[in-house]
C-alpha cells in the first residue's frame, strides 16, 4: 500500500516538473522560451529578444547556452523552445547540408531567401529578416605567426599548415562550413587540431599553445588581442548573416510576439555588435546591462526598463565572495533544481536497477552481458548521450532526466547483482535447508546483507549523476550547469566557479548524507559492532 | 513415534560425474545412522536427497511412510532439522531470532518460548546468550546455537553435515557429548554425515560407509571392525586405528 502511494506521489511530481516545461499546445497567454547557443553573442541577441519582449509585456522563458546548433535548432524544430538567434550560413550548410553555385553565394539577400523558403517548407521554422550585421568565421592568427609565414590569406595558410597547430571549436572541427570544407577547398592540413571551447581558444592562441583559431568577425576579443583575420579568397564561406528563428506555431499562437521580435530586423550593424560583444566578453559586463542599454539606444525599450548594474569588478577571493553572495537567491535555485534533477533519476534509477539486479541474480546467464550493455552506456560521454536524447525527447528536463537515470543503472544494478549474489552462502543455504520461501529468503537474509554493498552503488550512481547533471545545462534543463555553460561561453571564469563550486560541494554532501543511509540500512550486527568497543570471542 | 528414513535405488548425476549409484538404505525410527566416507563418495548428497536441496534422478526417498515428492519441499523442511558445517546463523539476527526461525516459519504459539526451551537444552543460558549476535560467540558457541536452531521447533528427523567438522577437539568432544543426550531427549531419527570414523562410532547406532556413489557397508561399528566386508573398509578402520594409536605413543 505503501510503496503504491509513492509511486502515484512521484507520477505527481513527475508531471508536474514535466509540464512546468513548456507545453506546448495550451495556453494562449504562455511564455515565449527564448534560447540561444553557447556563446557570448548568441547569449547577448537572446538577451535583447527577451527584453524586449518583456517591455512588450509579454512573459519570457530564457534558455540561454543550448549545446550548440543541432542541440538548439533540434529544440526548436521539436518545438521545445520558440525562438533562438542563427546565421543563414550556418542554416544553409549546417543545417540544410545544401550548397548554393558561387554566384548565389556572394549575395546575402539571396542566400537568405533560399534559406528562408527551405527552412519554411522543410522544418515549419520561420527566418525572421536579418539583424543588420554578419557575424562570419575569422580564421585568425597572431600577427608575430602572420609575420613569421607571410600569412594574408586563407591560401597562405593553406601553403604553411603543416607546421601549425589549429584549436578549432568542436563545432567548426565537424561542420561542413567548417574545417571539413576548409580541407577540401583549400587543402587545409594543420599538423594537429585542437578541439577548444570558445571560451579558451583567445588565450589558448595568445598563449601559443595553437596557432590559428576560429574566431567570429564580430568577436570583441579579435581586437584586443591584436589578431589577423586571413581572407577569405576563394570565398569559401558563404554569408552569415544574423537572424531571429521562431517556429511557426510561435507566428500563430503568438503573433504579437513574432512581431515584436521582427522590431531588432536591420537595427544592429558590425561595428554596433562588436562593441556590444566587447563589452561582454572583453569588458565583463552583465549580459543583462548591456542588452538594455543597446535596447534603450535604438529607442525599443523606455528608460523605466534599465537593468541594475552588476556589482563592481572586485577581484580576489573577497570579490568572489562577494559574487556569490550577490547571485546566492538564483544560486539557491538553481541547487535546488540540480537536486531535484539528481533525485528523480536517482529515484527512477534505483526503482528499475535494483529489480533488474535482482532478476540477473535469478537468472546468472543475463547477469553479466546485461551489466555490461548498462558499461557500455557508462562509457557514453555525458553531453554525447545528452545530445542523442534531443531527437527523441527535445530539450530540457525530460531527456537530462533520461540521460541521468541511464546513468545511474550501471552501478546500482552491479551493486545489487553482486551484494545478493556474494551474500553469506552458510546462511542462505541454512535458511533455504530450515524451510523458507524464496521470496523470505530474500526479504530476511540476501537483501540486509546485501544493503551495504547496494548503497555503496546508489552512492557512486548519485555522486557520477550530481557531475553529469551539470551538463545537462547544455540542453536546457536547469541546474548548476547553468553558469557553467553560460560562464564557458562568455569566457567568465569567476560565473563559471559559481556553479562548479557548490556542483562539487553538493556532491560532498549528497555522498555523505548517502553515507548516513548506509549506515542506517547496514545489517544489524554491522550496527552493532560499529557501536560495541569489545572484540567477539573466540 | 518419530518417521523411518529410506532411501530405494537412489541414483543421481552431477553432469557426467555419478554421485549416488542405486544407493539404498534404511534409518530406522528414532535411531540414528551415520554416512562415512571420503569427499565425493556421495554421503552429503544422499543427505540433501532427504530434504529435496537434492532432488534424485530416479528412486524413491521415503520420510515415515511417504515419499518426499507428495509434499512441498519448503513444508518438508520446516519438519526436519538440518545442521551444517559452518552453522549458517544469519549473521544479522541474534541468537533468540535465529533458533526461532523454524517455530516461526511453522507458526508455532509461542517461537520464543521455543527458542528458549532449545537453547537451555544445548547448553547455552539464554540470559547470557539469547541476545548475543553470532560474530559474537565462539565457533563451538556458534554450532551449538545451529544445534538449537535444528531442534527449536522439536521435529522427528535431524540431518546433520559434518556438524563439528570445523571445531577443535575438545569443543568437538563436548558438543558431540552433548548432542548425544539430547538426540536420546527428544527421539528423533537422525542421519549423520560425517569423515570421522570415531565420532561416528560414538553418535550412530549404525554406520553406512560409502565409496563412489556406491554403499560398502553397513553394519554397526562392532560389526565394521570385526568384518570389514571390503578391503577399503578395512583400510578406513586402519587409519582411523593409527590416529588413536600415534596419540597413545
Amino acid at each position: 500500500m505503501k510503496r503504491a502511494r509513492v509511486l502515484v506521489l512521484l507520477n505527481l511530481v513527475v508531471a508536474a516538473t514535466l509540464s512546468a516545461q513548456s507545453d506546448p499546445t495550451r495556453e494562449e497567454n504562455r511564455s515565449v522560451v527564448v534560447a540561444s547557443k553557447p556563446f557570448g553573442e548568441s547569449y547577448l541577441l537572446c538577451e535583447m529578444f527577451a527584453q524586449l519582449l518583456e517591455s512588450r509585456g509579454l512573459a519570457v522563458e530564457r534558455r540561454p547556452g543550448l549545446g550548440a546548433t543541432e542541440i538548439a535548432f533540434g529544440a526548436l524544430r521539436t518545438g521545445a523552445i520558440d525562438a533562438y538567434p542563427e546565421y543563414t550560413g550556418t542554416g544553409l550548410i549546417a543545417i540544410l547540408h545544401d550548397s548554393l553555385p558561387d554566384s548565389v553565394m556572394a549575395d546575402p539577400r539571396a542566400v537568405f531567401g533560399h534559406v528562408a523558403k527551405r527552412f519554411a517548407e522543410q522544418f515549419q521554422v520561420r527566418w525572421l529578416p536579418p539583424l543588420g550585421f554578419q557575424n562570419t568565421y575569422a580564421i585568425a592568427v597572431t600577427r608575430a605567426t602572420a609575420g613569421k609565414y607571410h600569412l594574408r590569406t586563407l591560401s597562405d595558410l593553406a601553403r604553411e599548415s603543416s607546421h601549425l597547430t589549429a584549436g578549432f571549436t568542436a563545432d567548426f572541427i565537424g561542420r561542413s562550413d567548417g574545417l571539413v570544407g576548409l580541407s577540401r577547398v583549400y587543402g587545409l592540413r594543420p599538423r594537429a587540431v585542437r578541439p577548444l571551447a570558445p571560451a579558451v581558444k583567445y588565450q589558448a592562441l595568445a598563449s601559443g599553445a595553437v596557432d590559428v583559431i576560429d574566431g567570429y568577425s564580430t568577436d570583441g576579443l579579435l581586437a584586443r588581442y591584436d589578431l589577423v583575420t586571413l581572407v577569405d579568397d576563394r570565398h569559401f564561406f558563404p554569408p552569415y548573416e544574423a537572424a531571429a528563428l521562431v517556429t511557426e506555431r510561435l507566428q500563430s499562437q503568438m503573433p504579437a510576439a513574432v512581431a515584436t521580435l521582427t522590431l531588432l530586423s536591420g537595427r544592429l550593424d558590425e561595428i554596433t555588435m562588436r562593441r556590444l560583444n566587447r563589452r561582454v566578453e572583453v569588458d565583463r559586463e552583465d549580459v543583462r546591462v548591456v542588452a538594455a542599454d543597446e535596447l534603450k539606444v535604438l529607442g525599443l525599450v523606455g528608460g523605466a526598463q534599465a537593468v541594475r548594474a552588476a556589482a563592481g569588478q572586485r577581484s580576489g577571493v573577497a570579490g568572489f565572495a562577494r559574487y556569490l553572495w550577490d547571485r546566492r537567491v538564483n544560486l539557491a535555485w538553481l541547487t535546488l533544481r540540480h537536486l531535484l534533477l539528481v533525485g528523480l533519476a536517482l529515484l527512477a534509477a534505483v526503482i528499475v536497477a535494483v529489480p533488474l539486479g535482482l532478476f540477473l541474480e535469478r537468472t546468472r546467464r543475463l547477469a553479466e552481458p546485461t551489466i555490461g550493455v548498462l558499461g557500455v552506456l557508462q562509457t557514453i560521454p555525458s553531453i554525447a548521450l545528452l545530445a542523442f536524447m534531443i531527437p527523441l525527447l527535445g530539450v530540457g528536463v525530460t531527456p537530462a532526466l533520461v540521460a541521468l537515470w541511464l546513468y545511474a543503472l550501471y552501478p546500482i544494478a552491479r551493486g545489487t547483482y553482486t551484494g545478493v549474489r556474494d551474500a553469506d552462502p552458510d546462511a542462505v543455504s541454512a535458511a533455504e535447508a530450515l524451510g523458507t520461501t524464496p521470496v523470505q529468503r530474500l526479504l530476511w537474509v540476501r537483501l540486509p546483507l546485501a544493503a551495504p554493498v547496494i548503497m555503496a552503488g546508489v552512492r557512486t550512481a548519485a555522486v557520477i549523476t550530481v557531475g553529469a547533471a551539470t551538463l545537462a545545462a547544455f540542453i536546457g534543463a536547469g541546474g548548476l550547469g547553468e553558469p557553467i555553460v553560460a560562464g564557458l561561453a562568455l569566457a567568465d571564469t569567476r560565473m563559471i566557479l559559481s556553479g562548479a563550486l557548490p556542483a562539487a560541494a553538493l556532491a560532498l554532501a549528497v555522498d555523505g548524507v548517502l553515507a548516513l543511509v548506509e549506515r542506517m540500512v547496514a545489517p544489524a550486527h554491522r550496527r552493532h559492532r560499529d557501536s560495541v568497543q569489545e572484540r567477539p570471542t573466540g | 513415534m518419530p518417521p523411518p528414513l529410506a532411501a530405494r535405488n537412489v541414483l543421481h548425476r552431477f553432469g557426467s560425474v555419478i554421485a549416488l549409484d542405486d544407493v539404498s538404505i534404511d534409518v530406522p525410527a528414532g535411531r540414528s545412522v551415520a554416512l562415512v566416507g571420503e569427499s565425493g563418495s556421495g554421503k552429503t548428497t544422499l543427505l540433501r536427497c532427504f530434504n529435496r536441496l537434492v532432488e534424485p534422478q530416479s528412486g524413491e526417498i521415503i520420510v515415515g511412510d511417504k515419499d518426499v515428492r507428495t509434499q512441498p519441499a519448503v513444508l518438508l523442511r520446516r519438519g526436519i532439522g538440518y545442521v551444517q558445517q559452518h552453522g549458517g546463523l544469519l549473521p544479522h539476527w541474534r541468537v533468540l531470532r535465529n533458533v526461532a526461525l523454524v517455530p516461526m516459519l511453522q507458526e508455532m504459539p509461542d517461537p520464543t518460548e521455543a527458542a528458549l526451551h532449545a537453547l537451555e537444552l544445548v547448553g547455552l543460558p539464554p540470559s547470557s546468550f539469547a541476545h548475543r549476535f553470532p560474530h559474537e560467540l565462539s565457533g563451538g558457541q556458534r554450532q551449538r546455537v545451529a544445534l538449537a536452531r535444528s531442534i527449536a521447533a522439536q521435529p522427528g528427523v535431524i540431518l546433520l553435515d559434518e556438524p563439528f567438522g570445523a571445531l577443535d577437539a575438545i569443543s568437538r568432544a563436548d558438543l558431540q557429548e552433548s548432542f548425544d543426550a539430547m538426540r536420546r531427549d527428544l527421539m528423533a531419527t537422525t542421519l549423520l554425515v560425517t569423515h570421522d570414523l570415531a565420532e561416528a562410532g560414538r553418535l550412530a547406532d549404525e554406520v553406512i560407509v560409502m565409496r563412489a556413489g556406491r554403499v560398502e557397508q553397513k553394519g554397526t561399528m562392532r560389526a565394521l571392525i570385526t568384518a570389514p566386508a571390503t578391503e577399503y573398509v578395512a583400510r578406513l578402520i586402519e587409519r582411523a586405528r593409527a590416529g588413536l594409536e600415534a596419540l597413545s605413543l
